[in-house]
């Protein structure tokens, strides 16, 4: 515990050290930072890269520079807040950019470097640059070369937490939320080619795959539908996995036999387009422009008398619905 | 000589081809016999998995130590999301199975909710007796029925490619042993099926989707009409079609298409009849390029909805995808935030528009609370989180937990190392009614 103080402090020596021997260096810095918007939970892009680098050059983030805005960037962007006593409230605002450029130094073409390389870096302030790459994609969160780094980051981060629920009292009015951030991100950077972040938010439950998987079944199955069509195909889909009378997960629904037409006739592996995924996004993310059907059916093409007995629900394009 | 050469050619050719249809043909069958394997192993596992669900229901009723009953039933339950699993790889979609299905999902939910129970404390009720022997009796039932099939497909060695093809072509003049089987199976499931299960059982039901707590009066097309141009903010010359809804939806409702002047995609929308509610809108549009920040866009929607009457909700998630963002508002009364109301928006991060809305969630849930005192202090909750949580917020909020009820929890958000967890304690008697790891960004993979 002592040494983590000892730790601590020489962390804030260094601070007040960068105020005052490079001021220029960070007015210099002032111009290209952050643009103006204020950076919340969820967001993603490059003031993103940035704030989580940022962040990172003073041991508060820990985790990968990923460019989304998940909880371990929204803890560290509080615990900053904390520690440099502005309201915490984990929304960077102007004021806490303004500190952030400060006390810290952003190398963007560095970072943006090893994120077009898809490696697995850090970027510690008291680490040089080049020990805080990886080739090999076994990396831990800036571990073994970095340690210097990530021990800080330890005490910085674990000592204001209680800190950080005084804080929330008053500051938790619109701010904090579900989502997140963790787990398998240390296989984070692979191969990205451009400076796109390296993760993506993804509705609670499902990974990308299952977004893909599902966007293939709704291209396959309603391509030729409207927008509206192709978000009740997916939501049907979800509908399902809730419902007793089926399996309980996406792909046990789309490849239950003779469930979907586009999967019996292979149509199911053309490749989605942009809409199909989106319309699936949509239906994840709560949107049953169905009313809770189970089934649907085209009339023109629909062979068995037995799906005209169920009780339908609405018409959207050519697809009846029912439940 | 010529002729001779001729002849040769077309043999060696007619014996080519000859050899390559018969390599198809022995291909084909290969791969038709190996989709009828997973049929038949699926098939033969859900009667193995009956006849055991079967054993082991039988075998709880007689049970009277507590010690021995929660693992029997923890069994059952296991062994019904294996058989569950089993029929979703039939070809069964065309026949009506649903009500076998239900009661697996019955028998689920009745083994778990028991099982894991503390029944030391809470021991079996009468009645939950009474319901057990009732599952046993129909799981018996089901069991030699299935039993019945089996054996037939075992004796005439019938096929399920078969019944397939017989599904697809509606050829009645088939051999449906196995469709006739299967239909008295499904008919004795739902003989029972108007047995209560009781209130232990809301989940499997239709849940509460019907939006019965609603209050209003009921209004016609013209409304509905008025209700969208305000809520859209529509354009006076934008075209609205009025839809009723069909006779199977759960509630009555009015569907919207609306086109807009200029605009390429329709808008849709539904209005609940009872009231004229707004449930969901969408409005496709194309976002290109992202002007506005997520933070912006969240105050357009914030805005939005103070617009719209909904004036006590608070912003509960947000997420960026693409060009859009996607967000979570619930309702907030007296510091305390209700997650069953809640109401979804999408906002473009081109110009800030509102592109899609739902409110199925806080319509079905919302209504008027009494919200209890905590009989716990925070202080008292915080005692029964693990102690390896790290707490960082904290407040009051009312969920739904596992039996469908609302309860008063204190809702604490904390960090285990890398892992943020929501963790809710119910702030009458202490119990952990929902502990949650939160993950909500995924590293991409690409090419690998």
């Amino acid at each position: 515990m002592i040494r983590f103080r000892k730790v601590r402090n020489i962390l804030f020596v260094l601070f007040i050290c960068q105020w005052v021997f490079i001021p220029t260096y960070s007015d210099k810095n002032v111009a290209k930072a952050f643009s103006n918007q204020v950076i919340q939970h969820g967001a993603v892009g490059n003031d993103v890269i940035e704030l989580q680098s940022r962040l990172q050059y003073v041991g508060f983030y820990t985790g990968p520079i990923d460019g989304v805005f998940g909880w371990r960037t929204y803890w560290a962007s509080r615990n900053f807040q904390y520690e440099f006593g502005m309201k915490v409230d984990g929304l960077v605002g102007p004021e806490m950019k303004r500190k952030l450029v400060a006390a810290t130094k952003y190398h963007e073409g560095y970072v943006k470097e090893q994120i077009r390389k898809g490696r697995d870096f850090s970027h510690y302030g008291n680490v040089p640059l080049d020990q805080q790459t990886k080739k090999g994609s076994s990396g831990s969160k800036g571990g073994g070369q970095a340690g210097g780094g990530s021990t800080k980051g330890g005490t910085s981060k674990g000592s204001p937490n209680n800190a950080g629920q005084k804080g929330s009292s008053g500051a938790n009015g619109n701010q904090s939320s579900p989502g997140g951030n963790q787990g398998t991100q240390q296989s984070a950077t692979k191969t990205g080619n451009s400076n796109k972040p390296q993760a993506a938010n993804v509705p609670d439950g499902y990974s990308q795959n299952d977004i893909n998987l599902m966007a293939n079944a709704v291209y396959g199955e309603a391509r030729g539908e409207p927008y509206i069509g192709q978000v009740a195909v997916a939501a049907v889909i979800i509908n399902r996995t809730e419902s007793p009378s089926f399996p309980d997960t996406p792909a046990g629904v789309i490849f239950e036999p003779g469930a979907f037409t586009a999967v019996a006739d292979g149509q199911i592996w053309l490749t989605p387009n942009a809409t199909a995924k989106n319309a699936v996004l949509d239906a994840l993310n709560g949107m049953d422009p169905t009313g809770n059907a189970e089934y649907y059916f085209n009339p023109d093409t629909a062979t068995s008398a037995w799906i005209w007995s169920r009780p339908q629900i609405k018409k959207i394009g050519k697809h009846i619905f029912c439940r | 000589m010529l002729r001779t050469i001729l002849i040769c050619i077309l043999s060696i050719g007619i014996i080519g081809v000859g050899y390559w249809g018969y390599q198809e043909h022995k291909e084909k069958t290969a791969v038709l016999l190996q989709a009828e394997n997973n049929y038949q192993r699926a098939f033969h596992d859900l009667t193995y998995d009956m006849s055991l669900l079967n054993d082991k229901m039988g075998s709880t009723l007689a049970m009277s130590s507590r010690d021995q009953l929660s693992p029997a039933l923890t069994e059952v339950w296991r062994v019904t999301s294996e058989a569950h699993s089993n029929v979703g790889q039939l070809p069964l979609t065309l026949v009506p199975f649903n009500k076998t299905e239900e009661f697996l999902s019955n028998v689920s939910d009745f083994s778990y909710r028991v099982g894991v129970r503390d029944l030391d404390k809470k021991p079996l009720t009468d009645e939950e007796y009474g319901r057990l022997e009732e599952l046993y009796k129909q799981s018996t039932d089901i069991q030699q029925d299935l039993r019945q099939v089996q054996n037939l497909v075992l004796k005439d060695n019938l096929r399920w490619m078969d019944v397939e093809m017989a599904l697809a072509t509606n050829d009645s003049q088939a051999d449906n042993t196995i469709i006739d089987g299967l239909k008295t199976v499904e008919k004795r499931a739902g003989e029972y099926s108007e047995t209560d299960f009781g209130p232990t059982n809301a989940s499997s039901e239709e849940g509460n989707k019907n939006f019965s707590k609603l209050k209003g009066k009921e209004i016609d097309e013209n409304e509905a009409k008025k209700v969208a141009r305000s809520f859209l903010e529509l354009d006076k010359n934008a075209k609205i079609d009025v839809t009723k809804n069909g006779n199977g939806a759960n509630y009555k409702f009015y569907s919207l298409r609306i086109q807009e002047p200029g605009k390429e995609q329709e808008t849709n929308m539904d209005i609940t009849k009872k009231g004229g509610y707004p449930i969901w809108a969408i409005r496709h549009v194309d976002v290109d390029k992202q002007n506005i920040s997520l933070n912006k866009a969240m105050n357009k929607a914030m805005k939005f909805l103070k617009d719209q009457r909904f004036e006590s909700l608070v912003a509960s998630d947000s997420a960026q995808y693409d060009n859009v963002g996607v967000f979570t508002f619930v309702e907030e009364r007296q510091g305390v935030r209700i997650y069953p109301d809640a109401v979804k928006i999408k906002v473009s991060l081109g110009d800030g528009s509102i592109v899609g809305f739902s409110a199925a969630d806080f319509l079905a849930a919302h209504h008027d609370r009494e919200i209890p005192k905590p009989a716990l202090t925070a202080d008292e909750a915080k005692k029964k989180i693990n102690e390896n949580v790290l707490i960082q917020e904290e407040r009051l909020a009312i969920i739904q937990n596992d039996l469908g009820e609302e309860v008063l929890c204190y809702e604490f958000l904390g960090t285990i190392n890398k892992d943020t967890y929501r963790i809710f304690i119910n702030a009458e008697n202490g119990n952990e009614e929902e502990v949650k790891k939160m993950d909500n960004t995924e590293p991409i993979y690409n090419g690998v």
